[in-house]
C-alpha cells in the first residue's frame, strides 16, 4: 500500500511563498455552497477557513414564529437528504413534553423509514465521494437504486424528497398495502449494489491509493471536536445512539455498530469513514428485515391529540443518530402552542467544524476528498 | 451520576457561583451558573474524575426578555451521563467567557450565538459572524429585531 | 419547424434543405445547450437525481459546465440567500450572450416556504437577474425539470436571435455613450 503521510514543513528553514486561494461558493466539488479560503504552499495545504451561511435560510427564526406541527417541513429542509431522520428527534421532543405515547404500528413504520432514509443518505455519500474521487459509475449505480426507496417514499407520504410524514402523534397517512414486500424487496436489491460497488469502487486499488491515509482523525480529536455519526465511528470510537442511548425501539433490534479500523491504511482516514457507512448500509438492512417481521398490520396511525398542541413550560434536549451523526433539538416552550427558541445542533454544522485541523499538510486534491468524507449537507450547516 | 449529584458536588466546590437547579421532570433539569464561572465550572466538569463531560453536545443561546442565556448541553462518552448548564447575562453587558479551549466544537457554536444572540465571548480567538454576511447588522434571533428593508440594494422583505 | 420532416425525404429536392439560417442555428443551439452546473439546496438533489440514470438529464443535449463562461444557461436549484445573491449575479454577468436562465424550485421563484420571516432569503431571484423560465415545486420533480427544459428549448427555437443581437449591441451603445 503507499504510504501517503501528512507532509510537515519546517518553515524555519525553508522560504517560500503562499498562495490564499478561494474554493466555492460556486463549485462543484464543495457539496453545495460551501466556501473555503486555502492557504497552500505549492501543492500542500496549509491553512483551511472554510466561510459557511451561504444557505442560511433561517430555521430558527421561523421555528419561533410557527405553531409545533408547522415546525415540522421546515426541520425537512435542514437536512434535505435524510429528512426522515430529521423529523424524528423533533416530534419524539414533542411527543416527550406533552407526555403521549405514540401507537407500536408507529414506532415501526418510524423504523423502517428512517432506516430505508439512512440508506439513500449513505448512497448519496458513497457517490459523490467517488465522484471527488474521479468515479462516475457508482454515482449512477447508487442513484438507480435511490429510485426505488424513493418511490416507496412517495406512496407513503405523497413526496420525493422532503416529506413531513411524521407528525407529532403519528404519521401523515398510514402505509400503503404492499408496503413490506417493496421494503424487502428494496433491502434484496440494495445489497445486490453494495456488493458490486465494493468490488467496483471501494477495494479498487486506485480508490484506495487515494483515500487511504489520507485526513486521519484521531479519536480524542474527534470527541473534543464533537463529531458524531461515521467521522466518529470511522475513528475507531464505537458509539451509535441508537446503541448507547437506545430510543425509540431500537432496543429490540439485532445489530452492529461498524468502526474504522485502519484496514488499508491508518484508524481514522477518508476510507474508514466510507467503509463505515458502507458497512452501516448493511446494518440498516438488517434492522429494516427484522422491524418488517415484528411489525403489526393492524392499528392506528395517528394517536388522538388535542386540537392545539401546547407543551406544558420548560426546556428539553432530545438527540437521535442521524445518518450523518448525532442530530439535537433543544426546544424551549413557553406554555403557548409557539415554541420561544428551538435550536437545531447540526450534525454536518459540527462535523464541518473539523475540517481545518485534519486537512493541514495534505496536498489540495486530497483537501476535496476529506471534505467528501465527512459528508456534509450545507442546508444542516447553515441551517 | 445524575444532575443532583453534579449540582452538590459543584456547590462543594463553588460555592456562591453555583446559582440553583431548576427541576422540572419530565423535562431537563439545569444548573444555573454565574457568568463570571463559566470557564472554571466546564474546565472541571471536563476534567474532575467523576464528571469527564468530554463532549459538548450543543451550545445555544437564548432570548429571555431582559437578559440573555448561553446553555451548555454537556455529555460525557465514558459515563454516558448527561449535564445542562445555564447562565443568565443581562441583555446590555452579555458577556461570557468563551469555553472553546476547553472543547474545540464550541469554536461555531459561540460564533453562532454570538451572530444570531448577540452573546459576546471573551477570550474567544476570532469572534465574527459566522451565518450573517460579515456587514449584517443586528442579531436575528432578538425578540425585538426588526429585519432590515434593503441590504446591498436588495429588497429585504416580500 | 418543419426542418426534421424534410430529412426524412432528402433526396426529393436534390439533397437541399429550404429553410432561414435563423431557424437552422436556432435548431442547433436549442439542442445543445451547456449549463452552469449549480446546486444551492434541497432542489440540488433532485437535480443530481434527475443527471442519474432514470432520468437523464443529459438527452437534452445539456452537458454540466463548472465555469459560467462557458455556459448558455444558468440553472437556479435552490433557495438564494442575501449572502449568495451578489454572487449569482456575478456569475450571471460572466456568462456570454445569449444566455437564458432556469429558476428552479419555489424558493428561486418567490420566496417559497422563506417568504415570511426569512430575514436572510432573498424572496425570488428574478429580483437580481432576468428569470426566463419558472419551475414551480418543493422541490420539483424531476418531470418538472425536464418540463422546464423543453419550455426552455421551445423558447429557444422561436427565437429571433439577429434582431436580438442587433438590439443587445445598440443597448450597448446607449449604455456606453451614456
Amino acid at each position: 500500500m503507499g504510504e501517503k503521510k501528512r507532509i510537515e514543513l519546517d518553515y524555519s528553514k525553508i522560504e517560500s511563498d503562499r498562495m490564499r486561494l478561494n474554493v466555492g461558493p460556486q463549485h462543484p466539488s464543495t457539496h453545495g455552497v460551501l466556501r473555503l479560503e486555502v492557504e497552500l504552499d505549492g501543492e500542500i495545504v496549509t491553512e483551511v477557513v472554510p466561510h459557511i451561511g451561504y444557505l442560511h435560510r433561517c430555521f430558527e427564526k421561523h421555528a419561533e414564529k410557527m405553531t409545533y406541527p408547522q415546525v415540522i417541513p421546515y426541520i425537512d429542509r435542514m437536512d434535505y437528504v435524510t429528512s426522515m431522520n430529521n423529523e424524528l428527534p423533533y416530534v419524539m421532543a414533542v411527543e416527550k413534553m406533552l407526555g403521549i405515547k405514540v401507537p407500536e404500528k408507529v414506532e415501526y413504520i418510524r423504523v423502517i423509514m428512517c432506516e430505508l432514509n439512512r440508506i439513500a443518505s449513505h448512497q448519496i455519500a458513497v457517490a459523490t465521494f467517488g465522484l471527488d474521487a474521479g468515479a462516475f459509475t457508482p454515482f449512477l449505480y447508487f442513484f438507480r437504486d435511490r429510485e426505488y426507496i424513493l418511490a416507496i417514499f412517495e406512496k407513503a407520504s405523497g413526496a420525493r424528497l422532503l416529506f413531513n410524514y411524521f407528525w407529532i402523534g403519528g404519521l401523515s397517512a398510514d402505509v400503503h398495502p404492499t408496503f413490506k414486500e417493496d421494503v424487502l424487496a428494496i433491502v434484496k436489491q440494495v445489497r445486490k449494489t453494495n456488493k458490486e460497488i465494493e468490488d467496483l469502487l471501494i477495494y479498487n486499488k486506485i480508490f484506495i491509493e487515494r483515500t487511504a491515509n489520507v485526513g486521519i482523525l484521531p479519536a480524542d480529536v474527534a470527541i473534543n471536536y464533537a463529531c458524531s455519526g461515521p467521522v466518529l465511528r470511522g475513528s475507531g470510537v464505537k458509539f451509535d445512539l441508537r446503541k448507547n442511548e437506545p430510543y425509540s425501539i431500537y432496543d429490540r433490534f439485532d445489530f452492529d455498530i461498524p468502526v474504522g479500523m485502519g484496514e488499508v491504511g491508518t484508524v481514522g482516514d477518508s476510507w474508514d469513514r466510507n467503509i463505515v457507512r458502507m458497512r452501516e448500509m448493511e446494518q440498516s438492512c438488517r434492522i429494516i428485515e427484522q422491524a418488517v417481521a415484528q411489525m403489526p398490520d393492524e392499528g392506528d396511525v395517528q394517536e388522538k391529540l388535542p386540537k392545539r398542541i401546547k407543551p406544558p413550560k420548560g426546556d428539553i434536549y432530545m438527540r437521535a443518530e442521524n445518518p450523518k451523526g448525532d442530530l439535537g433539538f433543544y426546544i424551549v416552550s413557553n406554555g403557548t402552542d409557539k415554541p420561544e427558541r428551538v435550536k437545531a445542533r447540526g450534525t454536518s454544522f459540527v462535523n464541518l467544524s473539523v475540517l481545518p485541523e485534519i486537512s493541514k499538510g495534505y496536498m489540495f486534491a486530497d483537501l476535496i476528498l476529506i471534505l467528501g468524507s465527512i459528508d456534509i449537507v450545507l442546508g444542516e450547516v447553515d441551517r | 451520576m445524575t444532575i443532583n449529584e453534579i449540582y452538590e458536588q459543584l456547590k462543594e466546590d463553588y460555592g456562591d457561583s453555583i446559582i440553583e437547579l431548576v427541576e422540572n421532570p419530565p423535562l431537563d433539569s439545569s444548573i444555573i451558573i454565574k457568568s463570571s464561572a463559566v470557564f472554571e465550572v466546564c474546565h472541571t466538569l471536563r476534567d474532575k474524575p467523576g464528571f469527564e463531560f468530554d463532549y459538548l453536545l450543543c451550545l445555544s443561546g437564548l432570548d429571555l426578555g431582559e437578559n440573555l442565556a448561553a446553555v451548555y448541553h454537556l455529555y460525557s462518552m465514558k459515563h454516558a451521563h448527561k449535564a445542562v448548564i445555564k447562565t443568565i447575562v443581562p441583555k446590555d453587558n452579555p458577556k461570557v467567557p468563551s469555553v472553546e479551549k476547553i472543547w474545540r466544537s464550541a469554536d461555531w457554536h459561540e460564533r453562532e450565538a454570538y451572530d444570531l444572540i448577540g452573546i459576546i465571548f471573551e477570550n474567544h480567538h476570532n469572534l465574527i459572524r459566522i451565518l450573517c454576511p460579515y456587514d449584517w447588522e443586528g442579531h436575528p434571533l432578538r425578540k425585538d429585531y426588526k429585519e432590515p428593508e434593503y441590504y446591498h440594494q436588495m429588497k429585504v422583505p416580500y | 419547424m418543419g426542418l426534421l420532416n424534410k430529412l426524412n425525404e432528402p433526396y426529393e429536392a436534390g439533397g437541399i434543405i429550404l429553410g432561414t439560417f435563423e431557424d437552422i442555428l436556432n435548431w442547433g443551439r436549442a439542442r445543445s445547450d451547456w449549463y452552469l452546473h449549480f446546486g444551492l439546496a434541497c432542489c440540488a438533489i433532485e437535480f443530481m437525481a434527475m443527471n442519474a440514470s432514470h432520468f437523464d438529464f443529459m438527452r437534452f443535449g445539456t452537458i454540466p459546465r463548472a465555469t459560467p463562461r462557458q455556459a448558455d444557461f444558468i440553472m437556479i436549484t435552490g433557495t438564494v440567500t442575501l449572502k449568495m445573491a451578489e454572487r449569482i449575479k456575478k456569475l450571471w454577468e460572466q456568462m456570454a450572450e445569449p444566455k437564458y436562465c432556469i429558476s428552479v424550485g419555489s424558493c428561486a421563484n418567490c420566496g417559497g416556504p422563506y417568504w415570511e420571516h426569512g430575514y436572510h432569503v432573498l424572496k425570488g431571484v428574478d429580483r437580481i437577474i432576468p428569470v426566463h423560465v419558472y419551475v414551480p415545486g418543493c422541490p420539483p420533480r424531476p418531470e418538472a425539470f425536464q418540463d422546464g427544459m423543453i419550455k426552455l428549448q421551445k423558447m429557444i427555437k422561436e427565437e429571433a436571435i439577429f434582431r436580438k443581437r442587433k438590439k443587445l449591441e445598440e443597448d450597448s451603445k446607449i449604455e456606453l455613450s451614456a
